[in-house]
């Protein structure tokens, strides 16, 4: 059911883990199935450098957390807010239709630490 | 040996199955309503089977009928009674812990104008007798209550509940799917009116089962069409899954007591090995009216896909009520049934352990277990933020 990228992002997920001074960080839940999933960034002159993640929930949502962590890493805050949940489930070679919104709690968890960062930060 | 721990989902074919079977697909083509020799072959297989089925239930072997699985079975039961009993009344009694094959069907009577009482039960999975009793009214004419549960496997008090079904003369189906072979089974016994039963639990064939009706017992027929089943389930008999029906359903209820024993004896190494070696786990069902095969357990903060996948990867296979695994992205109707929160259904993990499951495979699961929720709970916000 799932592709190969998938399983790879789910049996080995990047990223995983908490940062202790980090510059943002925000937490989503999913109100259907009750998934959480928390990012935290640091930032560096407006680019993150170090993302990671903790997640409650499926195999997908498990594979979109890693791979949104790895598609805003090096990225400057700015192009990190383009990121849409339709890529990251391209990135990982398609999702089934029942997990589409899995993907979607993790480009707003991901915007959400960003947001979080822009709120303590509002110069930058 | 077998890593397979999803027997309640469905079993392996046995080999005394497969090999009752096979000359039905090689050789024996008959069609067991022809009068000819070779659909007489076919007729003396069915009947054997349709003995076979009888025997193992202590029915007569004229009140077997032959369905194509345990969701006919279950929709024959619950709508045939309803349509040929409508005159006198609209009321159904349930359960909310059945299958969807009797909660569906209840739910589209309910459409036809049908009135549903779906029971409650306790926070071990079982309905209580007064319940059924105090739902029981002039207008009632089916209870439809389970004998064990496919998820939780807790046992129902079936015979307490055809007692009173009998002093209200309210006609009693239960559907036994998950109870065959684990608990003895004798219709007079348990006053039932109606059983179902599939072939597919059992390490028989997928797609054949069998309602039970006793007989004088009157339902409307779902299938219309030719005369077979004595007239009452039309289409042509499905010859080998019918035969492995009834191998499947000898073999597993002629020595049933060392066969429960052998089955509790690897489920309680597994349900103490579990609770042991990880915290935060609880039992799910009743701690002794259960399935000799059935562990439930919940595993707080962590979801039950990933932990499934994960156990799949490892080589095991299992199951489990959390939301994320069922496609409606609603959790078990069981597990929310005995109380349990979302986030608890969540993490549920279902392990069925069957015939071909051994102590060792049990041990070997139990060696692995522990590190793979502890990985996935090292990923989670919830193990984090735990109080
Ligand atoms: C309790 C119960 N009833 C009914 C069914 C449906 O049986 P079948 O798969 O033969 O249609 C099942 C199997 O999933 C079951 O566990
Ligand atoms: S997180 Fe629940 S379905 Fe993906």
């Amino acid at each position: 059911m799932y592709s190969e990228q998938v399983m790879d992002h789910f049996t080995s997920p990047r990223n995983v883990g908490e940062i202790n001074s980090a510059d943002g960080e925000g937490t989503v839940g999913n109100a259907k199935c009750g998934d959480i999933m928390r990012m935290y960034i640091k930032v560096d002159n407006g680019v993150i450098t170090d993302v990671k993640f903790k997640t409650f929930g499926c195999g997908a949502a498990i594979a979109t957390s890693s791979m949104a962590t790895e598609m805003v890493k090096g990225k400057t805050v700015e192009e990190a807010l383009q990121l849409t949940n339709q890529a990251v489930a391209d990135a990982l070679g398609g999702l089934p239709p029942v997990k589409m919104h899995c993907s979607l709690l993790a480009e707003e968890a991901i915007k959400a630490a960003i947001e979080d960062y822009m709120s303590k930060h509002p110069s930058a | 040996m077998s890593m397979y721990f999803d027997n309640a989902g469905t079993t392996a074919i046995k080999p005394e199955v497969m090999e009752a079977v096979l000359p039905y697909l090689a050789g024996y083509y008959g069609n067991a309503s022809s009068i000819h020799a070779v659909g007489r072959d076919a007729r003396k297989a069915v009947e054997n089977a349709r003995a076979q089925v009888a025997a193992a239930i202590h029915a007569k072997p004229e009140e077997i009928y032959f369905t194509a699985g345990g969701t006919e079975s279950d929709n024959w039961a619950v709508k045939g009674t309803a349509f040929a009993h409508c005159e006198k009344g609209k009321h159904i009694i349930t359960s909310a812990i059945e299958h969807h094959a009797v909660l569906h069907s209840c739910q589209w009577l309910q459409k036809q104008g049908f009135d549903i009482t779906y029971l409650p039960v306790d926070a071990h999975g079982l309905v209580s007798l007064a319940d059924v009793e105090a739902a029981i009214r002039p207008d009632t004419i089916l209870i439809s209550i389970m004998m064990a549960n496919n998820e939780i496997g807790a046992i129902q008090p079936v015979a307490e509940i055809g007692a009173l079904a009998k002093a209200h003369k309210v006609l009693f189906h239960t559907d036994a799917v998950q109870a065959v072979g684990a608990v003895p089974i004798d219709v007079g016994a348990l006053g039932v009116d109606m059983l179902s039963l599939s072939g597919h639990k059992i390490y028989g064939v997928k797609g054949v089962g069998a309602l039970y009706i006793r007989q004088g017992v009157r339902i409307d027929s779902l299938l219309h069409g030719g005369a077979q089943e004595r007239g009452r389930r039309a289409g042509t008999e499905n010859l080998p899954a019918i035969v492995g029906l009834g191998a499947a359903i000898e073999l597993i209820t002629q020595d049933i007591e060392s066969h429960v024993l052998r089955l509790i004896k690897k489920r309680d190494r597994l349900i103490g090995g579990i609770l042991t070696a990880i915290p935060h786990t609880r039992l799910n069902g009743h701690p002794t009216r259960r399935l000799p095969g059935n562990v439930n357990v919940s595993v707080d903060y962590i979801e039950g896909e990933a932990l499934l996948l994960r156990l799949d990867l490892a080589g095991f296979q299992a199951s489990s009520g959390s939301a994320c695994t069922s496609g409606s992205l609603d959790p078990s109707h069981v597990l929310l049934a005995i109380g349990l929160s979302h986030e608890a259904a969540h993490g549920s993990l279902r392990l069925s352990v069957g015939d071909f499951n051994t102590e060792q495979d049990v041990d070997e699961l139990l060696a692995v277990l522990p590190g793979i929720v502890q990985s996935l709970r090292d990923m989670s916000p919830m193990y984090q933020n735990r109080s």
